[in-house]
């Protein structure tokens, strides 16, 4: 077990360098440099000072030079200084927001898996009834609804119509003077919409996810002696091929993590959260580009991260898996 | 992928009428078809069929509700929210077939490369596509398209560019397997070359999941537009997208629901339409799913 997760430690790291090297190319590659920002538009920048700057960001070396130096920097998370006014660190930055990211990820994780499961599990062992065949709708209409419209419509609705929750940001304004039940309460309340609007697009592909793996359990051999020995048909479900169909989940779980770090730039700048995805967005129209390639590094890591959570997880709790591999 | 060959006769040639014979049967397939026909429909004929010039402004009508002269409200420049989204429709199509057909481009390719030639050849593209599947694809979009002016063309070559992988994945593994059959192997042994074995002989039979693939891919690539004009950086007004329609509806919010209402109904209508079709399209061409 050791031998295969070190293993696939290792196995990761040629993609570690790929990230970083595609994330530098795409930069890189685009027309326009990130001094042109600074300097074509103000007209008393001398050629000069012009070139004073390039050199300061190293920009008058040969490409493969400013990879390697850039990359190795980037391997000790040093991402440089954002070209922001503030002109901060950027994994500063990247540090303050990344937490709230990832929070809202777990939440919207647990959101799908509480709701997905027993959407997949009811729609597989009552196949084409009324429930099933309503789920197939629901699960066509998550796949083709557009996250940040049903942001707009949720917000319309309980935010500016019934008023129930607030539409933006992650704490009220008098967040200080509230007691501690009060906070609690406020963060929830501002946290429900971002975390259910989220999971929405997860919670279709999900539950389809889990019908199918379960109609292909109980259709196994097993299932059907433990239903010939005379277990109740409970029995049979959940104890018997629940386990099973359970198992792929961690490895969605893992591969979940792109999407909902990527989809977190649209409902997190809806919302106004403080996130990860609310500052690349920031970044992106700002052209802030130490900022870009920083996240943009780290996103992938985080994904690459995820995969690698998912592959050991899976190969932990099946040992169906960890078995074949070691051979 | 055994399905395929049930559609072809013994000449090779496809079957469309068991192909649609097998197609009718799904109803939701049935819906999807009509919603992708109706769509196309319209956005053919967006200048017969909307009702005002789409850039037409009304300084004397400007965020009024739906009504009898506009259907869907009119936006805070006073122009006709219906006839917006029509023209949008446009836009919206002509970016989703476009990206996907630059991304199918670039997916078949490496993939029958990758498929075909093997060994190194196969473990580079597909290392490359490991690679660039780390990447949360709307955080590349968006790094690109910082770089870019947000011009139609680019959001549909950066759309296409970071969309390919999962065809490379299909045609190689479709690849795969067929580069053993004896179809190609007496191919081979009556001399043709790489090329004409991998064009005339494997592709042609690889082709039905990028179908189902591309399908589903141009709903992709209009919800990623519609994300990104949504967000500000892609297609820029005065041209009408039903995302950048969706943006003036975020900031009327409070007061003019319309404006974010029917350019999101728009959107979803014609995804499902896409996704309808695509999953339709696949239950036909493969067997086992069908006995479900």
């Amino acid at each position: 077990m050791l031998s295969h997760i070190v293993k696939r430690i290792l196995l990761s790291l040629p993609l570690l360098i790929g990230i970083t090297f595609v994330s530098f190319l795409v930069i890189r590659l685009a027309p326009g440099e990130p001094v042109s920002l600074q300097t074509d538009l103000n007209p008393r920048v001398s050629a000069a000072s012009k070139a004073q700057l390039r050199h300061l960001y190293g920009l008058d070396e040969p490409l493969p030079v400013q990879y390697a130096k850039w990359a190795w920097r980037s391997f000790r998370l040093d991402f440089g200084r954002s070209f922001s006014p503030d002109g901060r660190k950027v994994t500063e930055k990247i540090a303050e927001r990344i937490p709230i990211t990832i929070f809202l990820s777990l939440l919207e994780m647990l959101v799908i898996v509480l709701i997905a499961i027993p959407i997949g599990i009811l729609s597989a062992t009552r196949q084409y009834s009324l429930f099933d065949k309503s789920t197939t709708i629901f699960v066509f209409l998550g796949f083709a609804m557009p996250t940040f419209w049903l942001a707009l419509l949720c917000m319309n609705l309980f935010g500016v119509h019934l008023g129930w929750l607030p539409i933006s940001g992650l704490q009220s304004m008098n967040y200080a003077q509230l007691s501690m039940g009060g906070k609690i309460l406020d963060r929830a309340q501002h946290l429900i919409m971002p975390v259910l609007v989220g999971a929405f697009g997860g919670l279709a592909g999900f539950s389809r996810y889990m019908r199918s793996n379960m109609l292909e359990v109980i259709r196994q051999d097993y299932i059907r002696t433990a239903r010939a020995k005379g277990l109740s048909e409970r029995t049979v479900i959940y104890k018997h091929a629940l386990r099973n169909a359970l198992l792929p989940v961690v490895t969605i779980l893992g591969l979940s993590v792109p999407g909902l770090i990527g989809g977190g730039v649209i409902f997190e700048t809806i919302f106004a959260i403080p996130g990860m995805g609310q500052l690349f967005y920031g970044s992106v129209m700002s052209r802030d580009y130490p900022v870009i390639m920083g996240i943009l590094v780290i996103g992938a890591a985080l994904t690459l991260f995820g995969n690698l959570l998912a592959d050991i997880s899976y190969a932990l709790v099946d040992p169906r898996i960890r078995v074949a591999k070691e051979r | 992928m055994g399905g395929i060959v049930k559609y072809k006769d013994t000449a090779g040639r496809f079957r469309g009428s068991v192909f649609w014979r097998h197609f009718q049967k799904n109803k939701l397939g049935l819906v999807g078809t009509g919603i992708v026909l109706v769509l196309a429909a319209i956005a053919l004929l967006a200048p017969v069929l909307s009702p005002y010039d789409p850039s037409d402004m009304d300084d004397l009508h400007i965020l009024s509700t739906p009504s009898r002269d506009h259907w869907f409200g009119t936006d805070r420049l006073g122009r006709d929210v219906l006839s917006r989204v029509i023209w949008g429709s446009r836009i919206s199509l002509l970016v989703g077939f476009i990206a996907v057909g630059i991304a199918t481009l670039i997916g078949v390719l490496l993939g029958a490369l990758a498929g075909y030639y093997g060994r190194w050849a196969d473990s580079l593209i597909m290392r490359f596509v490991d690679l660039m599947l780390c990447f949360p694809t709307f955080f590349l979009i968006l790094a690109v398209i910082a770089f870019l002016e947000p011009s139609i063309w680019n959001i549909m070559v950066v759309i296409g560019a970071t969309g390919w992988m999962g065809v490379a994945r299909l045609v190689r593994a479709e690849f795969l397997s067929l580069k053993e059959r004896e179809f190609v192997l007496s191919a081979r042994a009556l001399g043709a070359s790489d090329l004409r074995i991998i064009s005339r002989h494997i592709l042609p039979n690889a082709l039905a999941p990028v179908l189902v693939s591309a399908t589903l891919g141009v709903a992709g690539a209009i919800l990623t537009e519609s994300a990104l004009s949504f967000l500000g950086i892609g297609i820029q007004p005065p041209t009408p997208s039903w995302g950048n329609i969706l943006t003036g509806g975020k900031d009327n919010l409070e007061i003019a629901w319309w404006l974010s209402f029917f350019p999101g109904l728009a959107i979803l209508v014609t995804v499902l339409g896409y996704n309808l079709l695509g999953e339709g399209i696949r239950d036909a061409l493969d067997p086992r799913l069908r006995q479900e």
